[in-house]
Order: structure tokens, then C-alpha cells, then sequence
């Protein structure tokens, strides 16, 4: 029989349990390092914006309607027509990407067979790995002429050309978690359907989509703030006139545009300077937000199918 | 009941379109920027400084700045974002402080890119001092792509077996040997594929390193960390907006963003390999 050798126990300079402990303090330094960097980024940002409003009254600043501050005569900034333009090309993405992403979640969890699951779904995960700025690109050199001669207009640079590519963006976002909360609809729900004499589609649309319903809204808000926060693509193909957007086929300016167009013409620790972290406080705001209610909707969905 | 088969018929119908769609978004992509763009690519286009105002000649200094810049970016954030994760998934007690960490992550993986930008001006441009540079804009990257790299090492972590940490325990090992011996050996290839993935969507971003280090043109290679850079997103972006005579370097511009590309999907190449070893490892 063998004798069982027992390892010689290393002497060290530092105690076990005391290195076991400075270990785990050093990962806790690691986790919480996120918190520090999501207040520092709100800090900044804060400290950085709040100089602007020296000059600047806050109410002009929310509500005011032209944003001019190269003025020669009164520089004024009011975000508003930022604002609207945000929310238009984030609007007409979601118009876009939502039923489609839907409809191609629920084609892949219900409808598809493996092998096309196969196919399908690596092309997902390759159109959510290309680039904003080559999206944009093929905006101004593909979408946009096209645009142009279908509406018959100058310029196909606008807030549609911004809409659609921001949608192609969302989708794979949209489209891997609605598949998700679709597979996560127990399987209870749908056998009783299709027992009840449901074709497989009634089953889809009446039973399990409104069963994930929750997750459907999670993955909405997150294409959402996905697309408000995009800023290559809109700032390459939506046109970019800081006026107040007239129409889908009229240029806009969105509030990330805003900001990669002007930070690199003014100087450092001016009002204008300043005023353009105020734009990038809202954009944070407005993120946040939109990210708070996704969460709450994700955690819905978790806890009905756990 | 011929009705309801009807409908079936034509609602597989639309959610069939629906996936057509998808499909033919990332094929024209793809068809325009390598049809229009691989005659511009040449081992010279590849290899060559730009000239006579960047309409002649070829991207090497775009490359190699985003090779440095993504090295830096892998520096801050595979340690951290590893180290995070192992904090949550094998030491953390589920808490408030626990929950403030991943609600944390959340947040952070939303934050659009250009306030990560604005956040590495004010902190690493002009706080810590180090000037638009490679390294203000490879750690403004590093810190935008943490909370990727944090998420896709815990589920790494989680692919290990509970039995292989109880099996440690039990012969009396202590945690950091327990986690050092018989969990990172097994979750280290996995996080570092989702790490990679990461990174090549730090490589290809652009808004953050807008004004922390991407210069306009530069025909020569930064000599040091502190140096600007060109970069290939951003010389894309250039390319095709910002340029004199744009209609006549598109090509040069459709060369670019096809460099991009490839870039970008050998990196995942690269990630999906290593999840494969991985697995060829596993089953051994």
C-alpha cells in the first residue's frame, strides 16, 4: 500500500487567514469600483455643467428654443430642438425596430427550425458587432442617395436616414432579449393553449408574447437608450442643422451629435464648454432613466417565470 | 378551420419577412463595404503612411493607434472587470452593497459613449494631466468596456461547477485557494472571450476617443504613450465627412471601413477559438 505524503506546509511571512482577508478586501475593492466610476461619471459631469449656469439661466436652458452659442450678437442655449430631434430619430428607430425584433425573436424561439436557429443567430450577433461609424458611413453613401430619390428631395441626409440605421443597431439588442423572455414563458402556457385546440400562431400572438410582455418592454427600453445615446451614426447621417426639426425627411441634431460636433471647436473651462457637459448631463439623465425602468421591467419578468 | 390555417400560414408569413429583413440589413453591409471596398486594400494600403493630405497612400498609423490604444483599453479593463467579477460571483453575500454593484454594472454598460468622452476630458485629459494621448483615450475605453467585461466573466464563473469549489472546501482549502486552484483555471479562457469581444467593440467605437487622443492626421507613428494618434474609426469618420476633397477619397474610405470590419471580426474569430479550446479542454 502506498503511505500517503502530506504536502510540507509552506512557512510564509504573513499569516493565512490574514492573507485570505487582504485578498478578499482587495476583490471587494475591484466590485466596488463600479459604483465609484458610476458617481464619478455623475460627478463630473455635475461639477463640470454647473459653471455654465452662472451665464445661463437653467429655465432658458430646458425650455428655450434655439441653441446659438457662437452668436455674435447673444449666444443662447436652449436644448429643446435637440431634445425633439433626440426623441424623433429615437422614436422612428423603435417604430422600426420593435415589431420587427419582435417578429424575429418569436420566429426564432417558436417558429424556426434548429438549423436555421443556427444561421440566424450568429448573423445577429455579427450586425451587433459592426461598428457605428461604418453604419454611418454606408448612411451618407448608400441610405442617403437612395432617400433622396425616393422622396424626391436635395439631401438624404435627415432624421429617416438617422432612424433606420439606429434601428438596424437596436435590433440585435431588441431581438436577444425578447427571444429570451419568450423562452422563459413556461412551457405550461403553451401546451394548455395548443390543447385547447390553438393553432401554433393563435398560441404565439395570444399566449406567450403577452406572457412576455415585460420582457418585450425591457428589451424596448434598452434599444431605446441604445439609440438616444448613439452618436456616430447620427451625427454622420442625419444632416445636423441645430434648428428645430420640421419633418422625418428635414436635417436634425441630436444631443450627442451637439456635443461631438462642438467640444472639438471650443475652448476649455468656457461657458460654452461647460454648457455642452450640461447637454451631456441631461443625455445621462435621460439614459438612467431609461435604463431604471428597463431594469424594473427585466426584474418583473425574472420573478413571474423563476 | 381552414380559415385559422390561413392565418397561421400568413402569420409565419410576416414573421418570416421580419427575419428576411434582419438578414438582408447585415448583408447589404457587408456586400457594399467589401464590393466597393477590397480594391482599395493593398498590402501598400495596409502598410503605407498617408500622404499629400491623406488622398494618396495608405492607413498604417490609423492601425497601429488602434492596436495601442485597444492594448491599453485591455490593460485597465480584463484585471478590473476579472477582479469584479470574482468579487460578486464567489465572495459576495447577498447584500444592499451587492446589489449597488450590479445595479452599478447596469448602469454603466448604458451609458451612452460620448459621456464617456466627455467623462475622460475632465478626468484623464485635464485632471490627471495626461493630455490628449493614447492613454487618456485607451482608459476611457477601458472603463467603457468594464462593465462587459465584469458581465461576461461572472458568466464564465458561473459555468464552473459548484462541485469543483465544495470538493476544494472540503480538503480544507481556504477561498483565494479554492477560487485560485479550481475555479480561475477553468473560468479564465471563457471570461477572456467575452473579454475580447469587448474589446473589439472598444477597437471600433469612436465617440469616446473623439477628444481624448484621435488626431486628424498624422503621417508618422506616436513614439510613446502620450503622443496622439490616428485611429481607424476615426480616420473613417474623417474620411468620409471631415475631408477636403471627399468625393475623391471615397474609395480610400470604403478601404478603410472594410479594414475596420476585418478587424473587428477576427477579434471575434479569435474569441470564438479560444471558446472552442475551451471546450475541447473541458471534454479531455
Amino acid at each position: 500500500m502506498q503511505s500517503l505524503v502530506l504536502p510540507k506546509r509552506k512557512s510564509s511571512w504573513i499569516s493565512n487567514s490574514l492573507k485570505e482577508k487582504l485578498i478578499h478586501g482587495f476583490f471587494f475593492l475591484n466590485g466596488i469600483l463600479s459604483v465609484l466610476v458610476l458617481l464619478g461619471i455623475f460627478a463630473l459631469l455635475l461639477l463640470t455643467a454647473i459653471p455654465a449656469f452662472r451665464e445661463v439661466n437653467i429655465f432658458s436652458f430646458l425650455f428655450g428654443l434655439d441653441w446659438n452659442p457662437t452668436s455674435y450678437v447673444k449666444e443662447v442655449y436652449g436644448i429643446v430642438p435637440m431634445l425633439v430631434s433626440t426623441f424623433m430619430v429615437t422614436l422612428g428607430a423603435l417604430v422600426i425596430a420593435v415589431p420587427i425584433g419582435i417578429g424575429t425573436a418569436a420566429y426564432l424561439s417558436d417558429v424556426a427550425n434548429p438549423r436555421v436557429r443556427e444561421i440566424v443567430k450568429p448573423v445577429v450577433e455579427i450586425l451587433a458587432g459592426i461598428p457605428s461609424v461604418v453604419i454611418g458611413f454606408l448612411g451618407i453613401v448608400l441610405l442617403g442617395p437612395i432617400i433622396a430619390k425616393v422622396f424626391n428631395i436635395h439631401n438624404g441626409l435627415n432624421a429617416l436616414n438617422g432612424s433606420i440605421l439606429l434601428a438596424v443597431m437596436a435590433l440585435p439588442t431588441i431581438i436577444s432579449i425578447t427571444e429570451d423572455a419568450l423562452k422563459n414563458v413556461p412551457v405550461s402556457y403553451e401546451s394548455a393553449s395548443l390543447a385547447l385546440g390553438a393553432t401554433k400562431w393563435q398560441t404565439v400572438i395570444k399566449v406567450k408574447i403577452p406572457a412576455a410582455l415585460s420582457g418585450i418592454i425591457a428589451a424596448t427600453m434598452l434599444g431605446m437608450g441604445r439609440a438616444i445615446g448613439e452618436t456616430m451614426t447620427v451625427l454622420m447621417a442625419t444632416g445636423c442643422a441645430p434648428a428645430m426639426p420640421e419633418s422625418f425627411l428635414g436635417p436634425v441634431r441630436t444631443l450627442t451629435s451637439s456635443i461631438a460636433i462642438e467640444l472639438g471647436e471650443v475652448a476649455y473651462n468656457t461657458t460654452h464648454y461647460y454648457a455642452l457637459f450640461a447637454l451631456g448631463l441631461v443625455l445621462f439623465i435621460l439614459t438612467f432613466i431609461i435604463n431604471l425602468i428597463s431594469d424594473i421591467y427585466l426584474h418583473k419578468f425574472e420573478k413571474v417565470n423563476r | 378551420m381552414k380559415a385559422r390555417n390561413i392565418h397561421q400560414f400568413i402569420g409565419f408569413g410576416i414573421l418570416r419577412l421580419c427575419v428576411f429583413m434582419v438578414l438582408s440589413a447585415l448583408f447589404v453591409i457587408l456586400f457594399d463595404i467589401f464590393s466597393k471596398g477590397h480594391q482599395s486594400v493593398s498590402w501598400e494600403f495596409i502598410s503605407a503612411m498617408p500622404r499629400k493630405g491623406m488622398t494618396e497612400g495608405g492607413i498604417f498609423p490609423a492601425i497601429v493607434g488602434t492596436f495601442f490604444v485597444t492594448v491599453i483599453t485591455a490593460v485597465l479593463s480584463i484585471p478590473m472587470g476579472m477582479g469584479c467579477a470574482v468579487y460578486l460571483h464567489e465572495y459576495a453575500k447577498d447584500g444592499w452593497v451587492t446589489r449597488l454593484i450590479r445595479m452599478s454594472i447596469r448602469n454603466l454598460s448604458g451609458v451612452p459613449s460620448i459621456v464617456y468622452g466627455l467623462f475622460g476630458v475632465v478626468l484623464f485629459v485635464q485632471l490627471l494631466r495626461l493630455d490628449t494621448s493614447i492613454l487618456s483615450a485607451g482608459l476611457t475605453l477601458g472603463l467603457m468596456t468594464l462593465p462587459w467585461t465584469i458581465t461576461a466573466s461572472e458568466e464564465a464563473l458561473k459555468n464552473v461547477p459548484q462541485s469543483y469549489r465544495d470538493a476544494s472546501l472540503a480538503l480544507g482549502a481556504t477561498k483565494w485557494q479554492t477560487v485560485r486552484t479550481n475555479v480561475l483555471p477553468y473560468a479564465v479562457p471563457g471570461m477572456l472571450t467575452g473579454t475580447i469581444l469587448g474589446l473589439s467593440r472598444a477597437a471600433g467605437e469612436t465617440a469616446p476617443i473623439l477628444f481624448t487622443g484621435a488626431a486628424f492626421y498624422l503621417p508618422f507613428l506616436p513614439k510613446s504613450l502620450s503622443d496622439q494618434f490616428m485611429a481607424l474609426p476615426y480616420h473613417l469618420y474623417i474620411m468620409a465627412t471631415q475631408h477636403h476633397a471627399i468625393d475623391k477619397v471615397r474609395p480610400l474610405a470604403y478601404g478603410t471601413a472594410l479594414v475596420l470590419i476585418v478587424l473587428v471580426f477576427l477579434m471575434n474569430f479569435t474569441a470564438v477559438i479560444v471558446r472552442y479550446k475551451l471546450r475541447k479542454v473541458k471534454m479531455e
